[in-house]
């Protein structure tokens, strides 16, 4: 270890270094403001503190920057310095062959298992990796210090009574707010294009329509050319009846209770039941999806199946039913919470109104509160199920692995979740039309939770302007 | 008459029905049967919820408890210098290296001198872990002056053993059925019946990290990758959601790209968990080469996963803080950064630990997406770090569900125990914070 990482201590010794940098110029700074204002503080423009900011701003910021492109780049820089020193003894070489070269290359220079014997040549390349990684830290420290050396006596020299240190340094904070609130837009960027890109290369090999209406998924591909039998079918129609027979499940278990117990909390509960009943079906949210598949394929599973024998049914042991039954309890909660919140948000003049004219209470639910809250129910529907679709570790631990195309809810079917996991689970070459298939199927999730959750929140926003 | 009674049959109930007191009471009394059936149906499906819970939870705490008890076995350790290969004054080296597997073999054997054929013999073996050479190791490791000295030792029972004497391993099957015969089981109570047999509070599942066998497996490993990784996301989150929440809350112009980014927060929030493990399967470690299985790349991804979350109620805390606070702070001539950062964020603060706390309760429950940046290893290593590799606990109780062995049964419950009171225990706290810090306008 310790030799494998010159590197990453160079790396934290110029991190710590910036840090410390940043808070001596924070208190020099102040001290020089004070000092420059002499006995008059109202003589500066700011407060001394900003003067310090400012400081340790020019400290920081400059040889953060270098820290954080030598990050990005060093990667791709080491290895064109490494191929262009190995240039001779890779010519002609395929590509993945150079890239077996240069990660055992790179592992021997770190200490690490190779995979192929370990001659001369390897072992001075390695060598001369090893030295250039660490010339490169040390000067990639050096630049950084003097950087942060040069921006603390820059912005000492300048400061007096009339500098805006204020002004400066809250700019700064501006942007340091605008490039976060940038990330979440990047983080979706960063989904689509990931899931894009390999999805474009899957279906370079798979074409688009046998992926969507293909009747057959069988993604074993052959790992030698002489196997027999495994030529890998990419039909993804079993996965989506298999996902929509779970949710559907799901749904009927969810819906009915998860929607009675809303009204019920809502309309008829005494504040005292509301206020105990109401945090513990909280908890049922809160429950790790793994807790849940984990009940559904030692305890909801086999109780299934016991009782299909019992009644002289065949059930499989990893039924649709057991998982869709277990999903429906996790998603009770998230209906009634939000069908509840859109009963609550019905102005209690409809309310009163219904009551006044003599109509029962549950008169009053069915012909005047779900209808005006019919858009938030709805909504809230649309969005368990995209919920449901997405839902991995209750289908992966409950549901089958097998693509059945079948209407049984006795069977074992399989979901693209579950098929997302077995595809990208364990160590698999990237490149295979096996794992770029998990990639699809990402694709096809996020595409389809996404248009149910903008339809869910545009039904929702559209009927609600009604009440308000 | 006869046509009234008949549901439906109202609106067109005939002239002079409202007269009929008979008629308007029945009607009266089938309307409140329905309230009352409803009322039923409400109730009866809150129940279900419960029942659901109640259910969910007595199956695991049925099947957990005997995990946090573990069984022993005493034997009379004879420490012999020649059965464990050590000469004169041994150095540490040769402490590490010597024969304990012989010894503990040789313990046995004398435990039950009658038992003499290999068959039987290697049966006997079966009653205490395979992992009591190194419980031995560790004795002499200790404290080496107890090498040539005869001691009681308490060692850890195998799996079998430990199953029989909680009472999960049903005694009475056909032998064929069992895990341990006759001759095993027998054994088993003659050593407990002379108190060489007990079942104490099993420490090691907190500190041990994962194995294969059962019984010495423990959550240790997991926990710490899991704190590792929350560490990360903790890090990560609060600052980029906080100043992300203040941005768009205080100082974004309301224009198409400050309006793009909302939609695309609430968009996210509702992203499947596993997409996201696409994400960081296809950013941090195919692009970045950051090392699979690290803390460090499940505490990126579920920071990605759970920064809409925190976005989402920091907003929310930052809303509440009424404009009257602001509008004072600028009347006394603070600049709008000085506004948020002295006088609003404080106020919020409540608001958006509370948010942070619950948002780090559902990213330690996360599982998915953890399993996608090659965090189901199995790994016997406990990590000192962000970059070691590791497990985490959601993942972990992943892992042991799918094991077949009965031992891994209760502890894959006992596991769930573990990461539920977690979950209750921060979401306790978040809610202490809003209730004694929170600040009503």
């Amino acid at each position: 270890m310790p030799q494998g990482r010159p590197q990453g201590v160079q790396l934290t010794i110029l991190l710590i270094a910036i840090l410390a940098l940043a808070l001596i110029g924070l208190y020099f700074g102040r001290r020089r403001a004070l000092g420059t204002a002499g006995t008059n503080l109202s003589k500066l423009h700011s407060m001394p503190s900003y003067h310090g900011w400012y400081v340790a701003l020019w400290c920081g910021i400059p040889s953060g920057i270098v820290l954080v492109v030598w990050l990005v780049i060093q990667g791709p820089v080491l290895e064109a310095l490494l191929l262009s020193y190995l240039g001779p003894q890779v010519a002609g070489q395929s590509d993945a062959m150079i890239g077996l070269l240069l990660n055992d290359v790179r592992n021997l220079a770190s200490g690490d298992v190779v995979s192929r014997d370990v001659d001369p040549a390897l072992q001075a390349a390695a060598d001369r990796y090893a030295s250039m990684k660490s010339t490169a830290g040390a000067a990639v420290l050096a630049i950084g210090l003097a950087l942060g050396g040069a921006g603390f006596g820059w912005a000492w020299r300048r400061i007096s009574p009339g500098l805006r240190a204020r002004n400066k340094v809250e700019r700064v904070v501006n942007i340091v707010l605008i490039l976060s609130s940038c990330v979440a837009i990047v983080t979706t960027i960063g989904i689509v294009l990931s899931v894009l890109f390999e999805s474009i290369r899957f279906f370079s090999i798979i074409p688009f329509w046998d992926f969507l209406f293909g009747l057959k998924w069988s993604p074993q591909t052959a790992i030698r050319a002489d196997q027999v039998g495994s030529t890998g079918a990419f039909g993804a129609i079993p996965l989506f009846t298999g996902t929509l027979m779970i949710t559907l499940i799901a749904m009927l278990v969810a819906l009915p209770v998860g929607l009675f117990a809303a009204i019920y909390m809502a309309e008829f509960a005494s504040p005292r039941f509301r206020n105990v009943v109401k945090p513990i079906l909280e908890i049922l949210a809160g429950v790790p999806t793994v807790v849940y598949g984990f009940f559904a394929a030692l305890v909801v599973a086999p109780t299934i199946r016991g009782i299909g024998e019992s009644i002289g049914l065949d059930v499989a042991s990893e039924s649709a039913l057991a998982a869709g039954i277990v999903m429906g309890i996790m998603i009770i909660p998230f209906i009634s919470s939000l069908s509840d919140d859109a009963i609550v948000a019905v102005p209690n003049a409809l309310r009163e109104g219904s009551l006044a004219m003599g109509a029962t209470r549950s008169e009053t639910v069915v012909k005047v509160i779900l209808p005006a809250a019919l858009h938030g129910i709805v909504a809230a529907c649309l969005l368990a199920v995209s919920r449901a679709i997405g839902e991995t570790m209750i289908v992966v631990m409950a549901a089958g692995l097998a693509a059945n195309l079948t209407a049984n809810p006795l069977d074992a079917v399989t979901t693209v979740t579950v098929q997302i996991v077995t595809l990208l689970v364990g160590d698999q070459e990237f490149d295979s039309a096996k794992t770029l298939a998990a990639f699809a199927l990402g694709l096809m999730l996020f595409v389809v939770t996404l248009a149910l959750n903008v339809f869910a929140l545009h039904i929702a926003r559209k009927y609600r302007e009604q009440y308000d | 008459m006869t046509d009234i009674a008949q549901p439906g049959a109202q609106p067109g109930a005939p002239a002079g029905a409202w007269q009929d007191a008979d008629w308007t009471e029945r009607r009266l009394r089938r309307r409140y049967r329905a309230e009352r059936r409803f009322k039923i149906y409400g109730l009866v499906a809150v129940c279900i919820a419960l029942a659901f819970l109640a259910i969910l939870i007595g199956s695991v705490v049925a099947t957990g408890y005997p995990a946090f008890v573990r069984t022993s076995v005493a034997l009379e350790v004879n420490f012999d210098p020649k059965v464990l290969g050590l000469g004169e004054a041994p150095t540490a080296d040769e402490l590490h290296g010597a024969e304990y597997p012989t010894l503990l073999r040789e313990t046995i054997f004398a435990t039950f001198p009658e038992v003499t054929t290999r068959k039987e013999r290697r049966k006997l073996l079966k009653l205490v872990s395979k992992d009591a050479r190194f419980e031995l190791r560790e004795l002499v490791l200790a404290d080496p002056s107890i090498i040539g000295t005869t001691r009681r030792v308490w060692l850890t029972a195998s799996s079998d053993v430990d199953m029989l004497i909680k009472g999960n391993a049903n005694r009475d099957a056909p032998e064929d059925e069992r895990r341990l015969d006759d001759r095993q089981i027998a054994w088993i109570d003659s050593l407990g019946a002379s108190g060489f047999v007990e079942t104490g509070f099993n420490g090691a599942f907190f500190t041990n990290a994962d194995s294969r066998e059962p019984e010495i497996a423990g959550i240790g490993g997991a926990i710490m990758g899991s704190f590792y990784m929350l560490l990360v996301t903790l890090v990560l989150t609060f600052p980029i959601g906080v100043t992300a929440a203040i941005y768009l809350e205080e100082f974004a112009p309301k224009n198409r790209i400050t309006d793009m980014i909302e939609v695309n927060i609430n968009n996210l929030a509702a992203v499947p968990s596993i997409v996201f493990g696409l994400l960081g399967l296809a950013v941090f470690i195919n692009l970045f080469h950051l090392p699979r299985s690290a803390p460090i790349v499940g505490g990126l991804t579920l920071t990605l996963m759970t920064l809409p979350t925190i976005i989402i109620a920091a907003r929310s805390a930052l809303k509440a803080v009424p404009p009257s606070i602001r509008e004072g702070a600028y009347g006394v001539g603070a600049s709008p950064i000085q506004v948020v950062f002295h006088h609003v964020l404080p106020l919020a603060m409540p608001g958006i630990l509370t948010g942070t706390i619950i948002g780090m309760a559902r990213a330690l429950g996360e599982t998915a997406p953890l399993l996608m940046i090659g965090m189901v290893a199995f790994i016997v290593d406990i990590p000192g770090g962000p970059f070691d590799p590791a497990t985490a606990l959601p993942v972990q109780i992943f892992l042991w569900a799918d094991s077949p062995e009965r031992g891994f049964v209760e502890k894959v419950s006992a596991a769930i125990l573990v990461l539920l009171a977690f979950l209750i225990a921060m979401n306790a706290v978040a809610i202490y914070l809003r209730r004694k810090f929170e600040v009503r306008f």
